[in-house]
């Protein structure tokens, strides 16, 4: 059980050997990255690419740990009891089972994101210390422990917002994914549009990698964008030769789907101006 | 096995531990990997680095122990390799009949002749030690991407096949932090403010009583929108020159700054602010942001924090031209000025002994501009700054 990308998904080989490596000694593996980089859809990926079920877990800044293992719902259980509802006496019935609690118990091997797991607390990750170590809990409603019939493959993706403390990175696989160069961006379009055109495509990534190396853009187009733009391209039929950025046009053509905001915008119209004045 | 290796990374300053190292340790038994250098590589960082800051590290470690353990050649029989790599290694230093006819011979002779062969091999090349990883003679030669490994008897002079840990392509990535940044953290805890918004997902006990009090003694529940954290803080650092002895101090600061405040923003600058500040800390002269753009751009809610020594000369913050590496139009001190009344909310951080501060005329006097809020850079005067913050000053304080 080899992961090596997918047929919709460029891994380079050092990805390929951190996802080995963490399923090989089923330990979680933390993805990082550069917004856009697809440290979400590797999961899904090796999800699929396996042949497993995935659960995915999206982290917002509310979330606590508990929420991943389970809850009890107090406030039903006490609202169903002046209803006089027969389910109360179960308090079985009152547990909601999180995401971890799901995939410990699927009934074959799962896969398990645990997504932007630095929006949360700087506590949230020591809570699940031991959780995700020997991938069991304890319910103190029902008095159970539940354990992980099959260890899931648990990837765990950060966006470097908060630091992530040292007891949790030191039970992790670690992986950077790094911009994609040139060669493996042209590998992921072709992956994306198996059709392109060279000629479209050499141009558009002449573009993309022009407009990412612009200085001060506030955010940098990342290869999501990239695809949305070749797709914009692709749709609107835009021939290859008015793609090119020169002096008549320092703005990208259907610039939209690479600059997401003002000021990027206002920045391309300066350089736009300064080059006319050149 | 690669016990050594797990020194020098201790030595290098890369926070490894036992624990990790079993780990790669495990993964080797478990044949994750097939034997090649990259995948080796690969592997060992996946396992023992766990920050992208430290890959920089990581590679100049990675690298110096492999030349160091295969700098002689017969090292390499001492060095307790797994022996799949020296039969790969063997099998590109020798044709197939030599192969044929040593294998006939058993290991050890094998061995031998390919220890002899290696130590001709790196006098002919390149006549230095450190044959692997440049030149593209690496014997090791990653059996996948760098096919040009080592070829005998071939045309030499292939291409540079510089290995992929000798690259340091994450440089840029390094910088010391972290260790001993939790107290800040705590320091830092007293601006937290919360703010009640959102979606009402908090279950209120207090509001469900008294509801449900006056419906009678039916429950009627309750609910509130999560307290968030929504204070705002701007970070000037002052970087370079006579700041370098607090570096760390600093360092330590800003990590802790960046885990504990989510909406940070932090500019450098160099000893006194003026109309430009930088965003990287290189303090190249590239990217510079407009002092105006940042006074426009963040809203008077945001609290400044100011990092420095602020010592100078006072001329640098008093005279027009006085930066000691550009031409400034205006004064330190009106920049100063400006920062000061767009963010009511500032102080200034310094990592210089208080006592020390009368002794500096410069001191001095920023710390009149500051109208009093210097606070020494120690936990106690950060404790002190941050409920300071906390209280939407702007009226004078007391001095420290």
């Amino acid at each position: 059980m080899k992961f090596s990308g997918t047929e919709s998904y460029v891994a380079t080989d050092d990805l390929n050997m951190a996802v080995n490596a963490a399923i090989a000694l089923s330990r979680p593996l933390l993805v990082k990255g550069e917004p856009g980089t697809g440290k979400t859809l590797l999961a899904l990926e090796v999800a699929r690419a396996l042949g497993k079920p995935i659960f995915e877990w999206h982290i917002k800044s509310t979330t606590k740990a508990q929420q991943g293992l389970y809850e009890y719902d107090a406030v039903s259980r006490l609202r169903d009891s002046q209803l006089g509802d027969p389910r109360v006496g179960e308090v079985r019935n009152y547990i909601k089972r999180g995401m971890l609690w799901e995939a410990f118990t699927a009934g074959e091997q799962s896969v398990l994101l645990i997504d932007e797991i630095d929006k949360a607390d700087i506590e949230f990750p020591n809570d699940l210390l031991r959780e995700l170590d020997r991938m069991e809990f304890y319910v103190y409603e029902t008095k159970e422990t539940i354990q992980a019939t099959n260890r899931p493959i648990v990837i765990i993706t950060s966006n470097n917002e908060k630091e992530l403390p040292d007891a949790f990175l030191r039970r992790c696989f670690f992986h950077y994914i790094r911009f994609p160069e040139k060669e493996t961006m042209e590998r992921i379009v072709h992956v994306h549009f198996p059709d392109i055109k060279p000629r479209l495509l050499k141009e558009a990534l002449e573009v993309f990698f022009t407009v990412r190396e612009v200085n001060g853009l506030k955010k940098k187009p990342s290869t999501s964008e990239l695809l949305d733009w070749i797709k914009l391209l692709l749709v609107e039929d835009i021939p290859p030769e008015s793609i090119r950025l020169d002096a008549t046009r320092a703005i990208p053509q259907l610039y939209g789907a690479l600059l997401k905001n003002e000021q990027d915008v206002h920045l391309f119209e300066r350089l736009a101006f300064l080059s006319r004045r050149q | 096995m690669f016990v050594d290796f797990f020194f020098q990374l201790k030595a290098a300053k890369v926070p490894v531990t036992i624990r990790e190292y079993l780990m790669l340790l495990e993964a080797m038994e478990k044949g994750v990997f097939g034997y090649a250098i990259d995948d080796f590589y690969w592997l060992a960082r996946a396992a023992l680095v766990k920050d992208e800051k430290f890959f920089d590290k990581f590679d100049q470690a990675f690298s110096h122990y492999f030349r160091g353990m295969m700098n002689a050649a017969h090292g390499l029989l001492k060095a307790d390799l797994p022996e799949e790599w020296l039969k790969a290694l063997a099998a590109r230093l020798f044709s197939p009949d030599e192969l044929e006819k040593l294998q006939q011979l058993g290991l050890k002779e094998l061995m031998d002749e390919l220890a002899k062969r290696l130590q001709e091999q790196s006098g002919r090349h390149q006549g230095g030690s450190r044959w692997i990883g440049t030149g593209g003679t690496s014997p090791f030669g990653n059996s996948g991407i760098n096919p040009a490994g080592v070829r005998i008897g071939g045309a030499g002079g292939q291409g540079k096949a510089v290995k992929i840990w000798d690259k340091r392509e994450f440089r840029a990535l390094a910088g010391d932090v972290e260790l001993g940044t939790r107290n800040i953290k705590v320091a830092l805890r007293r601006l937290r403010k919360f703010v009640r918004e959102g979606a009402e997902d908090e279950f209120d006990l207090g509001g469900t009583i008294r509801a449900t009090a006056e419906n009678g003694g039916w429950l009627d529940i309750k609910m509130v929108p999560e307290r968030k954290n929504r204070v705002k803080v701007l970070l000037f650092l002052d970087i370079g020159g006579s700041m370098d002895s607090h570096i760390r101090i600093s360092e330590e600061l800003f990590s802790a700054a960046r885990g504990e405040l989510k909406h940070l923003e932090y500019f450098y600058f160099h000893n006194c602010l003026y109309e430009r500040v930088w965003r990287s800390n290189k303090r190249g002269y590239n990217e510079f942001t407009d002092t105006w753009e940042v006074l426009n751009t963040y809203g008077p809610d945001y609290k400044v924090i100011f990092v420095g020594d602020a010592t100078m000369s006072t001329y640098e913050i008093t005279e027009i031209g006085g930066s000691i590496e550009h031409w400034n139009e205006e004064t330190g001190e009106t920049w100063l000025d400006r920062v000061l009344t767009a963010f009511p909310d500032a102080v200034w951080l310094n990592p210089v002994d208080p006592g020390r501060w009368h002794h500096t005329p410069s001191v001095r006097l920023l710390y009149q501009l500051i109208q009093g809020r210097m606070f020494p850079l120690t936990l106690e005067g950060l404790d002190r700054a941050m409920s300071l913050l906390r209280k939407r000053t702007s009226q004078p304080t007391r001095p420290v």
